[in-house]
């Protein structure tokens, strides 16, 4: 049973065996037992990897789910026009939280797909004459690929370093424009350690240079105000699933004043305006615009409650808690995504399992610990959850 | 009419914490009675009719989707968290 638990430890499983012993495995099912059935689920605290359905959007999916089952696009019956009608207005309830008309609004299967289309697409339009594309080095992986792909393509790409806060330099950025840049890509709000990039100025910069700008919004969509006019955002990919919205769906904003060209990754009947072909899932629509309507409604609110938590944790384990360093800009970071705050503390080998046993107890929390040369570095997601 | 839109707004709000507290989720549970709370205190002021009339439609318009939620939640229910000790909510 010991020999059993060490392999287990070397092979690096985290799982401990006591929670996957209740129930029948993973997975829920009405035939599951509730109360006292089995382990204790963890508390949720990666909030930044993804976000439970909010119960409104649910409720709002499940008719499109059930008995609203028509293909949106078939342009000749009942069942169609109710389901245009729904995902219009879906599209409509995206727009208005960003600031948008609805007509600039693509849905896609994620902010994935979304960075790809908007990288991919608008380079590969304007290669005739542009081959420069501006990025950071802490943009997202879906982002840093499409840039290496777009490398092998014969593009040259810029990607620009971080300042010890998280935060580009702005008169790095002016000095890496050339004649020949066709995009900016900078994320808002970074997924990692939660920095609120500058995005107003880097929009100025990228007007006055008559540069696209893409912005990959979706941390920080429906968390703080985004306005694609006054930010002079051309592209903004929007996720779902980070949103309190299902997972599946996202969309894609491509500002119509000034066009933004774009050359489709995905070919097929012309759908979303030719840019990206396919059945738009009605359902998943209908859910990202509940949940974006339902952010915008509540995003004061939520902002006030999830600062007052946030301040909470980061004070008490900053003042506690020896030998702390906060990783990322103190001032320009969303306080929600205190989610996402990155210690290190040093730690002697020798106190390890004492250490570890202290911070279970105390914090009573789900914490992905790892060992890393001679310090913890310790990810503590916490959870918007109340 | 003053009094019957007080009675009207009491039997919405215990209406609301009551199907709020039968989500099995602690997450959905402690949200909606945390929210439910805090919109009426915010709103406990307002005299004009018209704006009372549009939050209560609100309200009940929310109440629905909690019953409904409230019932799937029921029926997809899992184990209780590992915070969720007697005692706590």
């Amino acid at each position: 049973m010991l020999l059993w638990r060490r392999l287990a430890a070397l092979r690096g499983e985290r799982t401990p065996r006591r929670l996957r012993a209740g129930g029948p495995g993973p997975g829920p099912g009405p035939g599951r037992k509730s109360d006292g059935g089995g382990a204790p689920r963890p508390l949720y605290m990666d909030v930044q990897a993804t976000t439970p359905l909010d119960p409104r959007v649910l409720d709002s999916m499940l008719p499109y789910l059930t008995a609203y089952y028509g293909n949106p696009h078939s342009r000749t019956h009942a069942y169609g026009w109710e389901s245009e009608a729904a995902m219009e207005k879906a599209r409509q309830q995206v727009a208005d939280l960003i600031g948008a008309d609805s007509r600039e609004i693509i849905f896609t299967s994620g902010a994935t797909e979304s960075n790809n289309m908007a990288i991919k697409g608008v380079a590969r339009f304007y290669k005739s004459r542009k081959k420069h594309i501006i990025t950071t080095q802490t943009e997202h992986k879906c982002v840093l690929d499409s840039c290496r792909s777009l490398e092998t393509e014969g593009f040259h790409i810029t990607y620009l370093p971080v300042k010890k806060s998280g935060l580009i330099d702005l008169k790095e950025l002016e000095a890496a424009f050339q004649p020949d840049t066709s995009l900016v890509s900078v994320m808002t709000v970074n997924n990692e350690i939660g920095v609120k990039q500058p995005i107003h100025d880097i929009g100025e910069i990228c007007r006055a240079h008559k540069v696209f700008f893409h912005t990959d919004a979706a941390q920080a969509i429906g968390k703080i105000p985004m306005d694609v006019n006054n930010m002079k955002i051309d592209l903004m990919s929007i996720s779902g699933h980070k949103i309190y919205g299902p997972k599946g769906v996202g969309a894609l904003y491509v500002r119509r004043r000034p066009r933004v060209r774009l050359e489709p990754l995905q070919s097929g009947g012309g759908q979303e305006r030719g840019l990206r072909s396919g059945t738009v899932p009605t359902p998943l629509a209908v859910g990202l615009g509940a949940a974006c309507e339902v952010a915008q409604q509540e995003m004061e609110y939520d902002h006030k409650r999830i600062s007052q938590l946030a301040e909470r944790l980061v004070t008490k384990i900053m003042s506690e808690v020896p030998d702390v360093v906060m990783n990322g800009d103190q001032e320009h970071r969303y306080p929600v995504l205190a989610h996402q705050l990155l210690w290190s503390l040093p730690m002697f080998c020798g106190q390890l399992e004492q250490m570890k046993t202290w911070l279970t107890h105390l914090l009573d929390l789900a914490l992905v610990v790892s060992l890393q040369k001679k310090k913890w570095i310790i990810q503590c997601r916490s959870a918007y959850s109340t | 009419m003053a009094a019957s839109s007080r009675d009207q707004v009491l039997r919405l709000y215990r209406a609301l914490l009551r199907e709020s507290q039968r989500f099995s989720s602690y997450n959905y549970r402690t949200y909606a009675i945390r929210r439910i709370r805090d919109a009426f205190r915010e709103n406990k002021n307002i005299a004009d009719s018209e704006k009372i009339e549009e939050l209560l439609n609100k309200a009940k318009a929310n109440l629905e989707v909690i019953q409904r939620q409230g019932t799937i939640d029921h029926m997809y229910a899992t184990e209780k968290l590992i915070i969720e000790r007697p005692g706590n909510t």
